[in-house]
């Protein structure tokens, strides 16, 4: 029997200051432990906010809707609680900070978790561990640890970087919001290959994408598609192939809905 | 005449008359000085709100004090004090100056490579230096502020550094200056004055502290006058942590010559109100002036640094970058001007002023005034104001740190961002220590290299 991670029902969200304009328009989406999801759409359907969303992104406002996390309601938990919980996002735009080095930013994220599990904190031997094996992975440089967060930090070593701290954070849910955008082949394989190594039964990763390219190396067992706030199809693989094909022209042409409808 | 013409006059005339009581050494053209600029300072009186530069610095609260002249004596209190903010074996040489006065017994005064001279002002007027003659008030004119003219006229001691050509002076010269109130708590003032003459392919790192004990009462109104030789690499530090009470009023003036380069770090931590002028004139070609400040404040502490680089020749690149972080009801004031004369072609200027507000009650003014008479020069300038960044906080956020934790740490990380800048490992360290203290977060979160994108940016 398959056992609910996430499980997102008639979610309606907008934005929480400004025009207030409604941005998800009721989306319906379930993952199951094990599976990996994959949200396909043109830039402005919706797909980006979702992943802010469920992260606990303040600047979107939950107007209708629930969303179950592990048998909890995940919009009750503030950023922070579900980062603790096993939520993870890996940004579309990572964020820099001029300042703080890497090495202190993850040793402060893996031992809020830590404590959050009642766990001591983190050993300096054990964690140096953690990250030199994390780093070997996604072949990144010793340097980097002693750099400041992001900063200076070309598009493709952020996207990078995002995935090696998610292997760190050993998340229970992997939430990637573009993180293919800007990455070269080579890139993306590594970044695919770290993406991987977090595959198991027991979690769940949500894909967020504009390509299929990615879907080549992350391969999912279901895509969405989505379009002016809502899934508007779903399948497994081979929908993203025939997107790609057919460019998303043809869903609006398929699924959009006449305009007051 | 009204009446508040008349108590300026009343409190400008107090200073007159503390100046007759004072027997301190002297020699003609020391003498001159001060007589000018006690003339100066009477007949300019002490600056009022009016005047565009002291529109948002009220100097009320330091005019209206009954000041005494601070003695020299090593109390228990300046002793603790300077043993506090010493750098120890980390200079390579260490003046103390308690009220303004030499003390010689908290000194370190170790030899220096060559010919280099670092003493005291006192002893260099004794000697009739006439090297000191001809550069003392040559920078810092008596019109600066009102305040350089009244330090002019108190002048008696402080700081003389002279270093030959090609010297370099491998640890940092650490001038500290420890200003406590009187015996029974009365309010106490001195002028400490600083005269640096570096000439060609010099280089070395000078840093000038500035502090009290907690809680007393006195105003320290120091004078700052640099000459830098051709070729020479300068790095001044200045690290204001006077007491939460004490008034610091100072100006700096530096000038550069052909190809030199100046880098200033001024932070200010301590005080109730305080006011920087510090202006850098690149007189000779190629010359490079970085100047960057911090300011931390909290409470009803006020601070105001009116900046001016000052492009004089041709080819000269400048980058200034000012940031504050403000708590309380604390204000700030930023003026940063930028003069490109009509010679001065393909000036680079940089200028960027950014502002962390922690508290609504907290404010601050910046100001960048851009004066350009050449037509073949870059000239930026750019100001933030806001409170810790959004983007930044839902980052560490979405990470597991908590939104107090994930605060304190951008606060740290918006001053770390100046202070890894700071190659004198003691200056850096103890405005490190002291956000990390403030901020309750360990010691060991810096960053030990500047990447790329930072060596751009110096």
């Amino acid at each position: 029997m398959p056992e609910p991670l996430l499980v997102i029902e008639n979610l309606h969200a907008r934005v929480a200051s400004g025009d207030k304009r409604e941005i998800l328009k009721g989306v319906n989406l379930t993952i199951n432990k094990g599976e990996v999801h994959a949200i396909m759409g043109k830039n402005g359907s919706g797909k980006s906010t979702l992943a802010q969303v469920l992260a606990g992104r303040e600047t979107y406002e939950v107007t209708e809707g629930s969303v179950t996390y592990m048998g909890k309601d995940l919009l009750e938990l503030s950023a922070e609680e579900r980062a603790r919980e096993g939520v993870f996002l890996a940004f579309q735009y990572p964020v820099e900070i001029p300042g703080v080095s890497t090495s202190y930013f993850l040793r402060a994220a893996v031992n809020a978790v830590r404590e959050h599990r009642g766990l001591p904190e983190i050993s300096a031997p054990e964690f140096l561990k953690l990250v030199r094996d994390k780093m070997k992975l996604l072949h990144m440089d010793n340097s980097f640890m002693n750099r400041a967060v992001n900063e200076g930090f070309s598009g493709g070593e952020k996207k990078r970087n995002e995935i090696f701290q998610m292997a760190v954070m050993d998340p229970i849910l992997a939430l990637m919001d573009e993180t293919d955008s800007g990455l070269d082949i080579d890139a993306l394989k590594t970044v695919s290959y770290g993406a991987n190594t977090l595959r198991s039964p027991e979690r769940g990763i949500l894909l967020v994408t504009h390509y299929q390219r990615m879907l080549n190396y992350i391969v999912p067992d279901y895509v969405h598609v989505m379009l002016d706030g809502r899934i508007v199809t779903s399948g497994d693989k081979s929908l993203a192939l025939e997107l790609e094909a057919k460019g998303y022209d043809w869903v609006e042409k398929e699924y959009a809905q006449p305009a007051g409808a | 005449m009204t009446q508040v013409a008349e108590e300026k006059d009343i409190l400008v005339s107090t200073y007159a008359q503390m100046r007759e009581t004072l027997d301190t050494p002297s020699t003609p053209w020391l003498d001159e000085l001060r007589r000018a600029g006690m003339a100066h300072f009477e007949k300019v009186g002490f600056p009022s709100g009016r005047e565009e530069a002291w529109r948002f610095t009220n100097v009320a609260p330091i005019a209206r004090t009954k000041f005494t002249p601070g003695l020299g004596t090593i109390t228990p209190v300046a002793r603790d004090v300077a043993k506090q903010y010493s750098f120890g074996d980390k200079a390579a040489i260490e003046l103390v100056f308690i009220n303004g006065h030499f003390a010689r017994e908290l000194s370190k005064l170790d030899r220096l490579p060559g010919e280099a001279h670092v003493g005291t002002l006192a002893d260099a007027f004794d000697a009739d230096d006439q090297t000191v003659r001809n550069n003392i008030g040559r920078l810092v004119k008596l019109d600066t502020t009102p305040f350089t003219a009244l330090n002019a006229g108190f002048v008696f001691d402080g700081a003389f550094i002279r270093l030959p050509r090609n010297t370099t002076i491998p640890a940092p010269i650490h001038l500290l200056f420890v200003s406590t109130a009187g015996a029974d708590g009365q309010p106490t003032v001195c002028h400490p004055r600083v005269l640096i003459l570096a000439e060609d392919n010099v280089e070395a790192a000078i840093v000038e502290s500035y502090v009290g004990p907690e809680g007393a009462v006195y105003w320290t109104n120091a004078v700052t006058e640099v000459a830098i030789g051709k070729d020479s690499r300068i790095d001044h530090n200045k690290l204001q942590q006077e007491s939460l009470r004490a008034f610091h009023t100072a100006a700096m003036h530096v000038h550069l010559d052909r190809g030199s380069y100046f880098i200033s770090h001024n932070t200010t931590i301590g005080g109730r109100i305080t006011r920087n002028d510090p202006s850098v004139k690149m007189a000779g070609e190629g010359a490079y002036a970085v100047l960057n400040g911090l300011v931390i404040l909290d409470g009803e502490q006020h601070c105001d640094n009116h900046t001016l680089l000052d492009h004089f020749s041709p080819n000269c690149p400048s980058h200034e970058l000012y940031k504050h972080v403000l708590d309380g009801k604390s204000s700030a004031v930023f003026k940063g001007q930028i003069y490109v004369h009509p010679e001065a072609q393909k000036t680079d200027s940089k200028q960027t002023s950014k502002s962390l507000l922690l508290s609504d009650s907290a404010e601050i003014n910046s100001m960048p005034a851009l004066e350009i008479y050449a037509d073949d020069v870059k000239c930026t300038h750019g100001s933030t104001v806001g409170p810790v960044d959004q983007d930044m906080l839902f980052y560490l956020r979405s990470r597991g740190v908590g939104i107090d934790a994930a605060k304190h740490l951008l606060t740290y990380a918006f001053v770390a961002d100046v202070t890894r800048r700071i190659t004198v490992e003691p200056v850096r360290a103890r405005i490190e220590d002291f956000m990390a203290a403030q901020h309750g977060l360990p010691r060991d979160l810096r960053i030990t290299d500047l990447s790329d994108f930072d060596a751009e940016v110096l």
